[in-house]
């Protein structure tokens, strides 16, 4: 299928519309709190907490007997927030570090959900078949309705995120002195913690347990490569995260339906690795760019020193000299010369070099340049 | 002399688990002190600090800010933690830090405003940062965070500054800047706390001292108290300092 023909698949299909629409408009959401869990240090509290939702899934099964995405949903909400105060509250009260308590909770809560799973998997009931889905997520199982929540959930966010953006910066920034000028911190703290586990409770349905985590960091993480403003992080990791929703549900829908989840992590996982390398002031590739210019301006500059250093002692600085007494180390080669007569810094004449007026300037001020570059 | 008292302790005690780290502190500061807060690592100086600041909880005492209690009293006390509690590779800027100074008279959901922008500047400005407000806050040195922090307790316009280690890493330039700085802070009629390290410096820099071993070993003006008494009671050890007059 070629990419037109998707695109226009993607207005006109109902189904493909609403998965595409669901996705991208989740992986927003997750993007946008996943920053602030990201720069909490709590990238792991969203693994926990979606491990933690699952009993809640099956509880709300074999409490209803129904199979309604929402009313599951809540059971997972409910579960996951239980989740999460336990570990906030064996953070604070009891000597536990914090990834001991995560991990705790997490296996705690996720062996409780496949104990309960494969419980209702033995029951006489017709309905219980797909519970299972929600490990790994369906987001073929998604219709408009779910869609529709999401929307109203990631609306609501948005305005509660520019409505408490101070409070939410300066609690991330530095939690104590908050406190001091009179901020309810654990307000805060709650109602962050209360949408990062919304929009994970979200995107179960879609992504599921296991991976659910991932769509909160990947985006986060890739944004924070490329902007040193909070906003813009927020808003970049909000556009990764929707990109990765409606890229992944392209590859999976145009390539034997792969399943959808995993797709979207993938793509998401790809936004971070493209974000290490290619980022212009933290990724890697240019920071070994930077570091080898820098060395090659450094053998320049010894070089430099050098003849300096010769020349100083003469009356005539132009006084040529042999390239016999340039060596490797004082980072001599022939390309280090070439570049200081390219520079005008350095006339050449057979084995002879002496040093020009410019070059004699630039060398007397290379050690002041370098301090006022400080 | 007759003084206002600025900051009230009493009967102050704080435990972390069931070791007390503060131990029955008494304390009264008068108004118009630059005060140095001294005493061997783990003597409790930052968790008196933060008690008085509300940040931990004692199990028993009070505290009060001119005659009453802090919670009441927030506007007018600033404070600068110490540099390492905070990650400085948050994504914002030198300006956007100062200006979280403001947040505190500004109340929630409020933005701040032009107003707030202008105090911020100025507030860079006495610290001599003015030229790296759009720095990234990683990209400046530990020196220059340190006087970052230190604008952002300007902007609070406070009354009593609270500082916890403002000389901890810096180099001479900085460490004078802001001494400087917290000087000028006492001529204009303010209260200055700092917890302090350097001992040899206490003389030049303070005109009140506490000493502080889990217990108030004593406080009052450095040339009256500032001896090799109270800091063999405070350090254990024999201490000589010798003072110039």
């Amino acid at each position: 299928m070629d990419i037109l023909k998707y695109i226009e698949l993607v207005f006109s299909d109902y189904t493909l519309r609403t998965i595409t629409l669901g996705t991208a408009i989740l992986g927003a959401a997750t993007g946008m709190l996943g920053s602030f869990a990201v720069l909490r240090k709590q990238s792991l509290l969203g693994d926990a907490i979606s491990h933690a939702a699952l009993p809640g899934i099956a509880l709300a099964f074999l409490i209803t007997g129904a199979k309604d995405s929402n009313v599951l949903l809540l059971g997972a909400l409910i579960s996951g927030l239980i989740g999460t105060f336990w570990i906030r509250g064996i953070i604070t009260k009891t000597h536990i570090k914090s990834d001991t308590a995560l991990g705790l909770i997490l296996s705690l809560f996720f062996g409780f959900g496949m104990l309960l799973l494969t419980f209702i998997q033995k029951q006489p009931n017709a309905n219980q078949a797909g519970l299972d889905k929600y490990l790994f997520g369906q987001a073929a199982t998604l219709v408009e309705k779910d869609v529709w929540v999401m929307a109203l959930v990631t609306g609501i966010c948005l305005i509660v995120l520019l409505l408490f953006w101070k409070e939410f910066k300066i609690l991330l920034f530095d939690a104590d002195f908050t406190k001091t000028l009179g901020f309810n911190t654990k307000t805060i703290d709650v109602l962050i913690t209360t949408f990062i586990v919304l929009a994970i409770v979200l995107g179960l349905q879609t992504v599921g347990v296991v991976l659910m985590s991932a769509m909160l960091l990947a985006p986060a993480a890739a944004a924070r490569q490329w902007t040193n403003s909070l906003g813009k992080m927020v808003f970049l990791a909000a556009v990764f995260g929707a990109l990765s929703g409606v890229f992944g549900t392209a590859v999976s829908a145009t390539q034997n339906n792969l399943s959808t989840g995993p797709v979207i992590v993938i793509i998401a996982s790809v936004f971070v690795l493209v974000s290490f390398v290619f980022s212009p002031s933290r990724g890697l590739l240019f920071k070994q760019i930077r570091f080898i210019k820098n060395r090659r301006d450094l053998k320049l500059n010894k070089t430099l020193a050098f003849m300096y250093h010769i020349a100083k002692t003469h009356d005539n600085i132009a006084h040529p000299h042999t390239t016999k007494i340039l060596n490797n180390f004082q980072g001599f080669t022939k390309g280090t010369l070439q570049k200081l007569v390219h520079k005008n810094y350095v006339t050449l004449d057979g084995n002879m070099w002496s040093l020009t007026k410019e070059g004699f300037n630039a060398a007397s001020s290379l050690y002041n340049q370098q301090q006022s570059n400080e | 002399m007759d003084q206002k008292i600025a900051i009230k302790v009493d009967d102050l005690t704080v435990a972390y688990n069931y070791k007390p780290v503060l131990w029955d502190i008494d304390l009264e500061i008068p108004e118009g002190v630059l005060m140095a807060i001294v005493g061997p690592n783990g003597a409790g100086k930052s968790t008196l600090i933060k008690s008085i600041l509300g940040i931990l909880k004692p199990i028993a005492g009070s505290v009060s800010i001119y005659g009453k209690p802090y919670e009441k009293q927030r506007q007018l006390v600033a404070y600068v933690p110490q540099k390492g509690s905070v990650d400085w590779d948050f994504p914002t800027t030198a300006l956007d830090v100062v200006m979280m100074g403001t947040y505190g008279s500004l109340g929630w959901i409020k933005r701040p405003g032009q107003k707030q922008k202008k105090a911020a500047l100025e507030a860079l400005e006495k610290v001599g940062m003015l030229p790296f407000k759009n720095r990234q806050i990683s990209q400046l040195s530990g020196g220059q965070q340190q006087r970052i922090f230190l604008a952002r307790a300007l902007v609070q316009n406070a009354s009593i500054y609270f500082m916890d280690e403002p000389f901890q890493g810096v180099d001479a330039t900085t460490e004078i800047a802001i001494i400087n700085i917290l000087k000028e802070l006492r001529k204009a009629g303010k209260t200055v706390i700092v917890v302090h390290h350097d001992l040899q410096t206490v003389p030049e820099y303070f005109d009140w001292v506490t000493f502080l071993n889990v217990k108030k070993i004593a406080t009052g003006p450095v040339k009256d108290i500032f001896n090799d008494d109270n800091l063999t009671k405070t350090y254990g050890i024999n201490y000589k300092v010798s003072i110039q007059e």
